[in-house]
């Protein structure tokens, strides 16, 4: 039976969930499920898996923006047919993979895919950058700070060659979020790019009694910044409202979300910030938070030219100075923080020294640093 | 034909890394409303700002999450993307795919939407972008109708649980990952369908330490595999890795000449315990010290593999830093057997604890790892009924004031004053 508007509770179907995860393995998955021995990077993109049955996973990864439409999924379908009898996956970070059971399968993969413009670039693993993972930014959100899928393509273009090997001393793991919110979760990154609001939210009093719940807008603020306020409109109607103390607000955006009278989102205003030194493996150091080191670089579409070049200048001083196996912020730990700000030519401001929750952990209370440039 | 000039967007169909740009264009053909998407997006790059109106509370009958409602501000400029939705579909865990499946919710989307997507969102759903709230009960219905198929999470309540690729292809997962994602999407279908949470819950599942899904970062509740026995080795391979037979790391970093394996300078100096050293060629690891951080067995995955004995060590609280700043997991149960014959009994006790204990004691829109930190870790333990662990915390806390209860004094708290002062002048 077909859905029927005039009737849209029959027949109806709710709390399924989703479709059970082993219809959806190829053989090979299927039939070594937690019997797998090893594994190992033929060449960047490419690896392969081997069971303790002998049987061999070949995966090939690509890369993706994970803003796809269905004419391309449908072309990613078209590929897993032709080579890997009908299945696929994808990785934590937007990657694809297809994979197929024997080694002879996966150079005509490969042709295929080179055969297809540059849709489909072969990389991401080992020691390299992989896919950055990140937002919606202006494609489908409604309080970024920047765009998400703009970005994001134009530092993969300069970074591309760092995908496609595994040149680097570790992988690098790159996030964008394009606000505070942080739906990408990009707070235990190597290199975070960070859309940020410079602004104080506006009140627009003429719509906040119809749209907002006050009490909800004030207790958003973290800072105790908003307070309840009474404004007069053109028509000479007394209201309840809110003010916000402009010098007490740190721009994190929590009141607009809850009140859309609030917005704070502005060309000017708005940026993006640069954090490093994240990490969220247990490997050899524990998971880190990334560190803000450029606190503010401006907007500028399409291709936002000043985000590019900071990080490629510090994933390029982080790949000549690090040792092998060495995360980025296990770098900046064993050099000082102070000595990677002069490794990466990033000048240090005032905006790098924590003053919000918990600030003076990372305060220095130690006569041990390095004396670099930055002291006179 | 294009609709909108585009010319800031068409810079970004420049390069070699695929474009968002030129895929929009592409499903326009099919998809007339993708031409609004690209120029409304136009408007943005020339603006510098969105032009999405805030929020929108739209959904399916029944449900109070897997849709989020959108809608244009500039409607009259771009019609096709006036009301703009997003469906949060659950994944299958693992994100593995059979493309007959793929090819019908292209299908239903290509009727019901505009034809984009995310692949996937940054929780794990499949996201579907963009469309008209008359569409919404005919896509749920043919979902759930034609691909058995449900929607994911969104608002305060748990959101679609995630796990690693686990035991599907990786051979260090300590357990069966993808069956404790399922068997708790499973159990908690109402609980991710009907907001009743302070804020959004996350689980995430790690198949160990290396942590591919972020879970210690992002989850509400982290299951991150381990082991409690020996790493297993086999002393002829360790000598194969040592003779530079097999290149370190599967050959992670096979793009540079770092010189041959040096197995004191890769490995065992890299250990955070030093609990490893060569004793005549033989590689020895003081099991009693090592914290399972998966370095040498990374390095090594053919000589090195984790022990037998595996489970799993249970973390709570982690998110980003909206609003009280970002916090990691903290470590409540050091191990604990993640079993799907039991049910995952344990684990199932410990989530409807903290649900219990959460849902009372919680703020509107605080996280559990916030509530954890506002009522402190010794409160949140003694109400999970746990004994209280040195593996809990890094360090012992630096400052005295204990909270003591006063069943806990000799003699309680009740004192006379007066018979105080007859011994102690004024």
């Amino acid at each position: 039976m077909a859905y029927d508007p005039n009737n849209p509770m029959a027949d109806r179907i709710t709390d399924i969930g989703p479709p059970h995860y082993e219809q959806m393995f190829p053989p090979v998955i299927k039939n070594n499920y937690g019997k797998w021995l090893y594994h190992e990077i033929l060449q960047p993109g490419v690896l392969v898996h081997v069971s303790e049955t002998g049987d061999e996973c070949y995966t090939v990864r690509v890369g993706s923006a994970r803003l796809i439409s269905i004419e391309h999924v449908r072309e990613l379908c078209d590929i897993a047919d032709k080579h890997c009898g009908g299945y696929l996956r994808f990785t934590t970070r937007n990657n694809v993979e297809f994979m197929v059971d024997s080694k002879a399968k996966v150079k005509p993969l490969l042709d295929d895919l080179a055969s297809r413009g540059n849709k489909f670039p072969v990389g991401g693993t080992g020691a390299g950058v992989t896919n950055i993972v990140h937002t919606q930014g202006w494609v489908h959100c409604h309080t970024p700070a920047t765009d998400a899928s703009g970005v994001v393509k134009a530092v993969m273009d300069e970074l591309f060659e760092y995908f496609t090997s595994m040149s680097l001393p570790a992988q690098v793991r790159i996030a964008l979020a394009c606000c505070l919110n942080m739906c990408g979760a990009v707070h235990a990154s190597d290199i975070a790019i960070l859309g940020i609001h410079r602004k104080p939210p506006m009140i627009d009093h003429d719509t906040i009694t119809g749209v907002c719940e006050l009490p909800l807008a004030i207790a958003a603020c973290p800072l105790g910044a908003i307070k309840p306020a009474k404004a007069t409109l053109a028509n000479g109607d007394e209201i309840k409202t809110v003010s916000v103390n402009a010098e007490r607000c740190m721009f994190c955006g929590n009141c607009y979300t809850m009140c859309p009278s609030m917005p704070l989102a502005d060309p000017e205003g708005d940026g993006i910030a640069i954090l490093v030194g994240g990490k969220v493996s247990n490997s050899k150091s524990a998971p880190k938070f990334s560190k803000l080191v450029i606190p503010y670089l401006p907007n500028h579409p399409p291709r936002w030219p000043e985000v590019v070049q900071s990080v490629k200048k510090i994933l390029v001083a982080y790949a000549k100075n690090a040792n092998k196996y060495e995360r980025l912020g296990e770098w900046a730990e064993r050099i000082g923080w102070e000595k990677f700000f002069e490794a990466c030519d990033i000048p240090f401001t005032i905006k790098s020294i924590d003053d919000y929750r918990l600030a003076y952990n990372t305060w220095r209370t130690t006569t041990q640093f390095k004396f670099t440039s930055h002291v006179k | 034909m294009a609709k909108h000039a585009t010319p800031l967007l068409d810079e970004l169909e420049k390069g070699p890394w695929p474009s968002f740009v030129t895929d929009l264009k592409r499903q326009a053909e099919k998809s007339p409303q993708c031409w609004d998407i690209l120029g409304q997006m136009e408007l943005s790059y020339k603006d510098r700002i969105t032009h999405w109106k805030h929020g929108g509370i739209v959904g399916v009958f029944g449900y109070g999450g897997g849709i989020v409602g959108r809608y244009s501000d500039s409607p009259d400029k771009f019609p096709g993307v006036a009301h703009f939705h997003t469906v949060r579909l659950n994944q299958p865990s693992s994100k593995f795919y059979r493309t007959d499946m793929l090819r019908k919710v292209c299908d239903i989307w290509e009727k019901r939407g505009s034809g984009m997507t995310n692949f996937h969102g940054s929780t794990g759903d499949l996201v579907l972008l963009g469309t008209t709230t008359d569409q919404l009960e005919p896509l749920f219905y043919q979902m759930t109708h034609e691909l058995n198929w449900d929607l994911g999470g969104s608002g305060s309540n748990l959101r679609t649980p995630s796990c690693c690729l686990g035991k599907a292809r990786c051979e260090y997962a300590c357990y069966d990952t993808q069956a404790a994602c399922y068997g708790l999407t499973m159990k908690y279908q109402d609980e991710i369908h009907r907001p009743a949470f302070p804020y959004k819950f996350k689980f995430k599942f790690s198949g160990c330490p290396n942590d591919c899904v972020a879970s210690i970062a992002r989850s509400d509740l982290s299951v991150i595999g381990t082991w409690r026995d020996d790493i297993r080795i086999d002393q002829a391979m360790v000598k194969k890795y040592m003779a530079g037979e097999i290149p370190a790391e599967g050959n992670a970093h096979g793009s540079r000449n770092w010189g041959k394996f040096d197995i004191q300078k890769e490995v065992i100096n890299l250990c955070p315990t030093g609990c490893m050293s060569l004793d005549g060629g033989a590689l020895k690891i003081d099991n009693a010290n090592c914290t399972r951080c998966m370095h040498c067995i990374n390095v090594m995955p053919r000589a090195l593999r984790p022990g037998t004995d595996t489970g799993a060590t249970i973390l709570c609280g982690a998110k980003a830093p909206i609003l009280e700043g970002a916090q990691f997991a903290t470590m409540i149960i050091p191990f604990m057997k993640i079993d799907p014959e039991n049910e995952f009994e344990e684990l199932v006790e410990l989530i409807e604890k903290i649900w219990d204990w959460w849902m009372e004691v919680g703020k509107n829109r605080e996280r559990v790892g916030e509530t954890m930190q506002r009522l402190g870790l010794p409160t949140f333990l003694e109400v999970m009924e746990l004994d209280p662990l040195p593996q809990h915390v890094k360090e012992p806390r630096s400052n005295p004031y204990v909270f003591w209860k006063e069943e806990e004094v000799e003699g309680g708290w009740e004192r006379n004053v007066k018979e105080f002062r007859k011994r102690h002048n004024m």
